[in-house]
């Protein structure tokens, strides 16, 4: 045991002797470690953008898209899609739905009325798109019984209103049934020059818009968030079921979200890998060139050490492990560097949209960097540790 | 039996064109615990090659070597490593301290292969063990800051740290000034016998080599029994020494023969440097020549 506390000591008391050599060894493998870490919670955290730009878009795993479209001459009425769709929701016991209506709601802005674009949706959407607002809230359970509908806009919205959000403005919606709404919330445009758009309440849109303007722009839809591995069984049970409850109608039932972005999780991962496995080799490759020169430079000191008392053995595995423990320190160091860097650089806005779920630190790199990088220590370090067993002790000693 | 013996130990090396070349030659020598022994030879005649056999850094090309009794043949690469650290101290010429590493981390560099509590009080023993050979308080000093005198004493204390049984001691003067050497030489004969070390000194300065209870001669490989006279070994306060002789393969019975030394060789033998001398010119070198020794 003694034996190995020793190789340890003196592996440890050759890195401190010789700082510089170790600093200028090791800077490869500790860029290689701290690259492995970054790139991989880059890639976390660029998956979790990709991801959550979907999950706004389609809806999270698995979100389905149900409708029904009339075949005949009589379409049915709004208030039998909305039963129909209770009925769904209650029967599957479906935790997160919402009913979706697009529509072109006529507001009065300062300017005139405009024509803005409003998706009706129920207070689950936003938990189901990941949708978040910059200003105010989104809409809660409370605004359901408003008879004051409430609005969630975005900027343009505001702009054209001339008012800011912490003023809680209000704005009167045209049409037959003029109502004055209240907006509780807003976000941010999509993109530039983007024109006023809202969402609603769905239980609002029905109260004051009339039957006809509803179905204006289609029939309603339902969005529900089920359990992946039970959206094929429930795709088909809801078609059957739509098709009953709404006769005389196409019902359709269809995965919005992107079951593929796994394998591309996958492929984004490998090429991490590989990208880093590289740089850990560059960094290997210098640790064993500066190595060899440097047990080159050391015969003396190893003759000194073998008139010690010790055997090739122990030379071979004292310099073995000077590679490792400085492996180790460099990993380390790589390591720290990578939370550093992760701490302060914000991955997520540089690549897109703020990230809600953020990736935490890529414990599991950190760790393949640190395995990965001991590794390459021993393989750097077998080369000069065969050297200095060759060394012949006499000659050393002379040297 | 004795702690080392050589039997016609014979150590030769291939040359690149071929040729062999014996470096020694039937080497006899028998060396008991506690003993003193110097062996004494010009440059080049194979001193250092006989102390690495003795030391087990290399092995005999044919002959015997035993080791307490045990021919060192017999041992592995692996225990002659560990009997060597546990029974061999050594003290080169060029000190050969580790650069870079303090008084106190070279001394405690051999007890690093120690086992036990040798090695967990390695910081420690190395203490005492500086504050043995006086240089308590430089623990912490860099060789290149020591002196030459200093710098051996630290070589001293690195090569007793163990408690070797056998002190084996390579030119232990030779980049020495003569009252530096003096003191060193003191210091170590002083450590060695409180230690019940024996020593073996290999040198070409015959100050050194008079310490000794028993001295040898080298030369061409050869290892002959001599004996240095009481004025010689002594005080060698006149101008000649008086060598004796013994013929080849008898370390006991030996045969006087005068030497004559010259001023140089004088003052570096003696405590009471000659002067005013008209001694034949000769170096201490040359007095170990066959032919002057002969003469």
């Amino acid at each position: 045991m003694t034996g190995f506390f020793g190789a340890l000591a003196e592996a440890w008391d050759e890195l401190r002797v010789h700082k510089l050599r170790v600093l200028l060894a090791l800077i490869g493998v500790a860029v290689a470690v701290c690259a492995i870490t970054t790139i991989t919670a880059a890639g976390d955290m660029l998956r979790q953008v990709s991801t959550e730009v979907s999950e706004r878009q389609s809806g999270r795993p698995a979100t389905l898209d149900i409708s029904a479209y009339p075949t005949g001459q009589e379409a049915p009425g709004v208030e039998e899609y909305v039963a129909a769709y209770e009925d769904i929701t209650a029967r599957y016991e479906i935790e997160h739905s919402s009913m979706t209506m697009w529509a072109q709601t006529p507001i009065r802005f300062p300017g005139g009325t405009m024509e803005v674009q409003t998706n009706a949706v129920s207070a689950e959407w936003a938990t189901m798109h990941r949708f978040v607002v910059d200003g105010g809230r989104w809409f809660t359970e409370a605004d359901e019984g408003n008879l004051s509908p409430a609005l969630v806009v975005n900027q343009a919205f505001l702009d054209a209103l001339g008012q800011r959000i912490e003023d809680h403005p209000t704005v009167m919606i045209g049409g037959e049934n003029p109502v004055l709404a209240t907006i509780v919330g807003s976000y941010p445009n999509t993109w530039v020059d983007e024109g006023p758009s809202a969402y609603t309440l769905v239980s609002s849109q029905l109260r004051w818009a009339t039957p006809e303007s509803l179905l204006n722009t289609g029939p309603p839809r339902l969005e529900v968030w089920v359990p992946p591995d039970m959206a094929d069984a429930l795709t088909e049970a809801i078609r059957r079921d739509l098709a009953g409850a709404i006769p005389g109608s196409q019902s359709d039932v269809y995965r919005m979200d992107n079951p593929e972005m796994g394998m591309m999780d996958q492929a984004t991962k490998w090429v991490i890998l590989g990208v880093s496995v590289i740089a850990l080799l560059l960094g290997g490759l210098g640790l064993v060139n500066i190595a060899l020169v440097t047990v080159r430079y050391r015969i003396r000191e190893i003759g000194i050490r073998r008139s010690f008392g010790a055997s090739s053995g122990r030379v071979f595995f004292s310099v073995l492990m000077e590679s490792v423990v400085a492996t180790v320190v460099a990993g380390i160091v790589g390591v720290a560097l990578a939370i550093v860097i992760l701490h302060n650089v914000p991955l997520d806005t540089m690549m897109g949209p703020a990230v809600q779920d953020r990736p935490g630190f890529p414990v599991s790199a950190a760790v393949t960097g640190m395995v990965a990088a001991v590794a390459v220590g021993a393989l750097a370090g077998l080369i000069p540790a065969l050297v200095a067993v060759r060394v012949k002790v006499i000659d050393a000693i002379r040297y | 039996m004795s702690l080392l013996e050589l039997h016609g130990v014979t150590r030769s090396v291939r040359l690149p064109d071929d040729r062999i070349l014996e470096i020694l030659r039937g080497i006899d020598l028998t060396v008991d615990a506690g003993e003193h022994v110097s062996i004494v030879g010009r440059s080049g005649t194979g001193k250092s090659t006989l102390l690495n056999i003795l030391g087990l850094l290399d092995t005999p090309t044919a002959g015997e070597f035993l080791l307490d009794g045990v021919p060192i043949g017999r041992l592995s690469g692996r225990v002659r490593a560990r009997r060597r650290g546990a029974d061999f101290g050594f003290v080169f010429q060029q000190f050969n301290l580790l650069q870079a590493r303090t008084a106190l981390e070279n001394v405690a560099a051999p007890l690093l292969y120690a086992q036990g509590k040798q090695f967990w009080a390695r910081k420690r023993l190395a203490a005492e063990m500086l504050e043995r050979v006086g240089l308590g308080d430089r623990l912490d000093t860099m060789p290149e800051k020591l002196s030459g005198g200093e710098q051996q004493r630290v070589a001293i204390a690195r090569a007793l740290v163990r408690g070797p049984r056998v002190i084996l001691a390579d030119e232990p003067t030779g980049a020495l000034d003569v009252d530096t050497g003096g003191e060193v030489m003191d210091l170590l004969d002083t450590i060695a016998q409180e230690n019940g070390s024996a020593l073996i000194a290999i040198t070409h300065d015959l100050a050194v080599a008079s310490r000794a209870k028993r001295h040898f001669r080298l030369a061409d490989g050869v290892l002959t029994p001599i004996a240095i006279g009481a004025r010689s070994a002594g005080s060698l306060d006149g101008l000649s020494s008086s060598v004796e002789r013994v013929p080849h393969g008898d370390d006991h019975q030996a045969e006087h023969v005068a030497v004559p030394l010259d001023p140089v060789a004088t003052s570096r033998v003696g405590a009471t440097p000659a002067t005013g001398t008209t001694a034949p010119a000769a170096r201490a070198d040359d007095l170990l020549d066959d032919s002057v020794a002969a003469s």
